[in-house]
């Protein structure tokens, strides 16, 4: 008779103390739109206090990433901390904007998938090449863009593929992408190939290094940087032709990500807006991502 | 309580129902009170558990990052046809790995010092192939053998990922079948050697077909298993999308994750009935041992 209502107790106790109770609160969005990036900064809750936690994915590639890293680091092949790098100087020009000197800026290993997934974030904005969509800024704040994007398709060297001249010419073949990029989704929707999306894009460059797949659709500053001939990730390739920045409908472009209303993303606008105004970002860009490649002249294809 | 001397049907038959609670699910014998007791406890913990959830300050989020009813609805058809390669695989690997894992019992099993070699090969293959976790063997295959570019070699992820979870099964399901070939008693071979039957021939007509019939059960444990471990190929497979890596594709896109609640549904469709089936598959078996004794 006592033992049921015993279970049934401890059935309670043990279910109860299985609810959790949080004590943090999604952030509350701030900022107008008179003020300086930095007025606009003092006002928002930091991951930490008086420190600027910035987000990026390990490895970190080139060009958007440079200078190499340390033993010890946490990042593979580029530690951004070095300031070198297209998306690190970014950063850094966005930091400063706000008030944060290099010595208050904190770098934060974050993988992709964990960059929009719900929750507390550990960083206050990401930046690692995300391209802005409708519905990506369903779940997450992205800032204006930094960086107005367009692909281009990489491929070895006296392959059938190489010999292609136009669009239509590509869509027998079979083209590598990274999970999480729009690649496959330009493959797919402007190009009419295969796409076959990789884990990381070392295993898409391995990919086509292995003749698993006929080329790799990649962002056109990586892909230079791919195909240079001094880097050759991709062994014995060229740049065949880049594709245009509406190839993606509605055009292409970076920006940094925030938690979902984020009181930062203002901030990072109206810095933003100042490095466009005084030449800045420009500067950056053409420091970083030089048009004058060891590739030549890359043909633009368009449908 | 039944006292010693107490041999009335009336108390083995509450024995009988006591042992059947304490096995698990079966309430039929149990009157109303102890469903009525059940029903209440299950409506606490189901309560306690979604107030919990529901209650903590990120749930809004956590519903429209996990449980958006949109993206599903837009994702689900895609992801249930890319679900059909995963059932493509389980069900071409299932019989290699079954006869596979069969030749690799056997070869353990024979007796006498000219086999050592093949009994060791046998060891080693199960040992190597058991204690590697089976996401290793997919990448080392899958990335591995299509960079060799070997003539004659298929170069596509898929395949080596195919093969690399048909070997790392054949490694559990050879020990299945062991234990089922030594779980048929001795006498058996004796019975069937003193009939005349070579060592080959009782092996082979006497001792497999009972100890292969005894093990259905965890080869279809297995078998589950394997199901779920298709998703294993995402990895090494870029070209030829199954459920998880059509999930990812989708949820890296939109970033959101229901998508992958949606992967998650379509295994469970396949994996839940198996799992009934199994189960009452054990019943039945357990039955046929005990036909007329006390449960």
């Amino acid at each position: 008779m006592r033992r049921p209502l015993l279970g049934l107790a401890i059935v309670a106790l043990v279910a109860a103390a299985c609810s959790n109770s949080s004590t943090t609160a999604p952030p509350a969005a701030t900022g107008s739109a008179t003020q300086t990036a930095q007025q606009c900064a003092a006002g928002a809750t930091l991951t930490t206090d008086g420190k600027l936690t910035v987000g990026t994915d390990s490895p970190a590639y080139a060009p958007y990433f440079q200078g190499g890293t340390e033993k010890g680091s946490q990042w593979d092949i580029n530690d951004p901390n070095t300031g070198k790098g297209f998306e690190s100087a970014v950063a850094y020009e966005i930091a400063k904007r706000m008030g944060f000197v290099p010595d208050k800026v904190t770098w934060v290993v974050v993988p992709f998938a964990q960059s929009y997934a719900p929750g507390p974030k550990q960083f206050d904005f990401d930046i690692n090449q995300i391209s802005y969509s409708a519905k990506r800024a369903q779940e997450a704040d992205f800032s204006d863009s930094y960086y107005d994007v367009n692909q281009a398709l990489v491929v070895v060297k006296g392959t059938p593929i190489a010999s292609a001249t136009s669009i239509a010419d590509l869509a027998q073949y079979k083209l590598a992408t990274q999970l999480g990029t729009t690649s496959a989704d330009l493959i797919e929707s402007y190009i009419g190939g295969t796409a076959g999306t990789y884990q990381t894009l070392r295993d898409a460059v391995a990919a086509v290094n292995a003749g698993q797949a006929d080329g790799i659709v990649v962002d056109y500053p990586t892909a230079l940087y791919m195909a240079d001939p001094y880097v050759q990730e991709v062994k014995n390739s060229t740049v065949l032709a880049q594709f245009p920045t509406d190839a993606v409908p509605g055009g292409e472009h970076f920006g940094t990500v925030q938690a979902k209303g984020s009181a930062l993303t203002p901030c990072i606008d109206l810095a933003l807006q100042e490095m466009k105004a005084d030449g800045t970002l420009q500067a950056i860009t053409n420091q970083w991502l030089s048009k004058k490649t060891n590739v030549g002249q890359v043909p633009l294809w368009s449908k | 309580m039944t006292q010693p001397g107490d041999r009335a049907s009336d108390g083995g038959a509450k024995e009988r129902r006591r042992s059947r609670i304490l096995r698990g699910f079966s309430l039929k014998e149990e009157g109303a009170k102890a469903v009525l007791i059940a029903t209440v406890s299950t409506l606490v913990v189901l309560g306690l558990l979604a107030y919990a959830a529901v209650s903590s300050p990120y749930w809004p989020e956590f519903k429209d990052e996990f449980l958006n009813r949109q993206v599903f609805a837009e994702s689900f058809p895609d992801i249930l046809r890319a679900f059909k390669r995963n059932i493509f695989y389980f069900l071409t690997a299932e019989p290699v790995i079954l006869a596979f894992a069969l030749m690799l019992a056997v070869l353990r099993s024979l007796r006498g010092p000219v086999f050592f070699p093949l009994r060791a090969l046998s060891t080693i293959y199960v040992d190597l192939f058991r204690g590697i976790p089976t996401v290793l063997v997919v990448f080392a295959l899958g990335f591995g053998i299509p960079t060799l570019r070997i003539p004659g070699f298929p170069v596509e992820g898929w395949f080596w990922g195919w093969v690399a979870l048909i070997l790392s099964y054949s490694a559990y399901v050879a020990e299945v079948y062991r234990a089922g070939i030594e779980s048929v008693h001795p006498s058996q071979t004796a019975a069937s050697r003193a009939l005349g039957l070579s060592r080959w021939q009782s092996l082979r007509s006497v001792v497999i077909p009972q100890a292969v019939r005894r093990v259905v059960p965890p080869l279809m444990n297995d078998f589950i298993s394997l199901q779920k471990d298709t998703a294993l190929i995402a990895f090494v497979s870029a070209f030829s999308a199954e459920a998880f890596l059509k999930a990812q594709r989708i949820s890296a896109g939109d970033f959101n994750f229901t998508p992958f609640v949606g992967a998650a549904l379509c295994f469970l469709i396949i994996t839940i009935p198996m799992t009934r089936f199994t189960d009452w598959l054990l019943e039945r078996q357990r039955k046929r041992r005990m036909a007329g004794g006390l449960a």
